[in-house]
């Protein structure tokens, strides 16, 4: 990546840009809901990124990484839920329980590989999904309502909109730069090569499994923190949030976007997002269109909105 | 006693349903090498229209028969028109390719039929209890799903082992172009394999339909319980994917049955009744990360290129 002023690069400039002045415009057009809205896109980012980390770059189609979201947003409200609203306490355990769900899905699914690979994290999160239902005490299959944000003494006030999309787009700028940092960094590199020609990778000596399972558990851990944050944006948790088409959604984000670059996603999820939006405000059966566009993304824009940035810098 | 034998037909007639689904997939997934998230939509697509054409007809069987055909018709045409272009593509492209596919079917139901759902109604006869051992009776219907589906399953046994058309799918599978270059037309072999396939899962879901509501996003979480028994039987193994089914049918409808008893007898009533549900619905995922662990490969593994 060249550190030029090419179109992409003044694309992704211009994104960010947009993004974090967003809560400014609603405020002169008094727009509340597009606040809200980008709240949540800002959210799905994260974790489309963190899908992105092992997908696109290391070969591993997760067809269930929702099932982050879930874990982190019920260790909100289920810690909320047993008056434990502090925030210092309830994101890290966010984290812990995501990674170490993604330890053991990890485990047992790096083991195979291909459409093997697709069907088991689809399975597992499935599993968690209906665990989730069969938790009467918190909410079960209708959800529950989480009466309280987590709570960070005086330092951030997460019931401010503002405040809370500012931190979300903080932590989506974070984990942009960590990915990106990765990626670039010797671990990326065995992770990449490893996805280009695993058996190589290891006759040259690296234990590539462990590398595979670290990065997973990692992407996990990063979901799991988009997790936290979606139970906040909604003040509510329910079995819906790692609903399996959420995990496809997330997937599309990032092929959308495009897969060879860590920011892409962002642009995916923005797009799908805001397109979804649209879509749902000219008519009511709004995924009869959007269907049959990802069959057309496939087929036709692979390298998603990203690659067509590309072909404009070589063109 | 007789509530467990209850519940074991219970389980093989899940396990039967599960298996037609599983064999349309593992066909479709072994022999076109696709990933079909669609395959849900067919069984619903089944479901809708059996449930159409019987209140047609005002005859179930006729419905039934119907539906069939449509499913298959439908199947093929989907093919042809949406499912092709996907042929060779990467995993990833199949599963985002059929998931558009999948959204796009819900909302056409949606469209058509409204989304309040259908109901499906058997013919009198057949509301029937039959006495299976002395002293146990049990739904005449429930044992017709059963005994339809093994002729199914015989009949698909038959199919691909024994005629001439089950011939060219297997040699089609080992080696597209050579069946290509000797005179056969392999696009249109395919486009057969891929409607066989979508008339099974539409087959599961008329079957299923008068015992559950006929209703959008039916085939999906089924969808995801027959991936389960392809990870357990093996891809591309049809023996694996019947094997498996019957396997996670009773496994399931067992757990379900029995194990919020057991975990009460162990815990405090409330606690049982809460942790009941969700640790048997967690049986068969334990399942398949057991059989991850020892054969990552499934049970009846095919034998691959």
């Amino acid at each position: 990546m060249s550190g030029r002023l090419s179109p992409r690069n003044a694309f992704v400039a211009g994104v960010i840009t947009i993004l974090a002045l967003v809560p400014v415009y609603a405020e002169a057009t008094g727009n509340t809901f597009m606040v809200s809205l980008f709240t949540r896109i800002v959210i799905l980012a994260i974790a489309a990124v963190s899908l992105n980390l092992i997908m696109g770059f290391g070969g591993m189609v997760s067809f269930g990484h929702a099932v982050y979201l879930g874990i982190g947003g019920y260790a909100v409200g289920i810690l909320a839920k047993e008056g434990i609203d502090s925030g210092l306490l309830q994101w890290p355990l966010a984290l812990a329980a995501s990674a170490l769900f993604a330890l053991a899905v990890g485990a047992l699914s790096l083991r195979t590989r291909g459409v093997y690979f697709i069907m088991i994290t689809l399975a597992f999160a499935q599993m968690v999904y209906y665990v989730a239902i069969g938790l009467d005490r918190y909410g079960g299959d209708d959800g529950m309502t989480i009466y309280k944000r987590s709570q960070f003494g005086g330092l951030i006030d997460l019931s401010n909109k503002m405040a809370f999309y500012y931190l979300c787009l903080a932590l989506l700028l974070a984990t942009i730069y960590i990915v990106w940092r990765l990626v670039h960094s010797r671990f990326g590199m065995v992770i990449q090569g490893a996805r280009s020609n695993e058996r190589r990778m290891r006759a040259i000596g690296f234990p590539t499994y462990r590398y595979k399972l670290l990065c997973f558990v990692f992407a996990g851990m990063l979901c799991g923190l988009a997790g936290a944050l979606l139970a906040n944006h909604t003040d509510f948790i329910s079995p819906a949030l790692m609903h399996w088409t959420r995990s496809g959604d997330l997937i599309v984000m990032a092929v959308l976007g495009g897969m060879g670059t860590v920011f892409g996603p962002v642009i995916g999820a923005v797009a799908l997002l805001v397109l979804e939006e649209l879509l749902s405000g000219i008519t009511e059966y709004w995924q009869i269109i959007l269907g049959p566009l990802f069959l057309l993304v496939v087929l036709f824009a692979r390298g998603g909105i990203d690659g067509l940035l590309a072909g404009v810098r070589r063109g | 006693m007789l509530y467990l034998i209850e519940q074991c037909l219970n389980g093989i007639q899940l396990g039967m349903l599960l298996f037609l689904l599983a064999a349309g997939l593992t066909l479709i997934f072994g022999i076109l090498d696709l990933v079909n998230l669609a395959h849900g939509s067919l069984y619903m697509l089944g479901a809708y229209f059996a449930a159409t054409f019987a209140a047609l007809t005002d005859s179930f069987l006729a419905g039934i028969g119907l539906a069939l055909l449509a499913t298959l018709v439908a199947g093929m045409a989907l093919e042809v028109i949406a499912i092709r272009p996907l042929y060779g593509r990467d995993h990833l492209d199949q599963v985002l390719g059929t998931f558009g596919l999948l959204l796009f079917f819900n909302e056409l139901v949606r469209l058509i039929w409204g989304p309040a759902g259908l109901t499906l109604s058997l013919p009198p006869e057949m509301l029937s209890a039959v006495e299976v051992l002395p002293g146990v009776y049990y739904p005449l219907y429930r044992l017709v799903i059963i005994l339809a589906t093994l002729t199914v399953a015989l009949l698909l046994y038959a199919l691909v082992m024994r005629t001439r058309i089950g011939m060219l799918i297997r040699a089609g599978a080992s080696n597209r172009e050579m069946v290509g270059a000797l005179g056969v037309n392999i696009k249109l072999l395919y486009t057969l394999v891929f409607g066989l396939g979508a008339a099974l899962a539409g087959f599961a879901g008329m079957m299923q339909a008068p015992l559950a509501f006929v209703q959008i996003g039916m085939g999906e979480n089924i969808l995801i319980l027959a991936f389960v028994v392809i990870i357990i039987g093996g891809i591309g193994s049809i023996r694996g994917a019947f094997v498996a089914a019957i396997i996670v049918g009773i496994i399931d409808t067992i757990g379900r049955a029995f194990l919020p008893d057991l975990i009460r007898h162990f815990v405090s009533y409330s606690a049982g009744s809460s942790a009941g549900p969700a640790l048997s619905s967690m049986l068969i995922y334990t399942l398949m990360a057991a059989v991850l662990v020892f054969r990552p490969e499934g049970l009846f593994p095919a034998a691959r290129r």
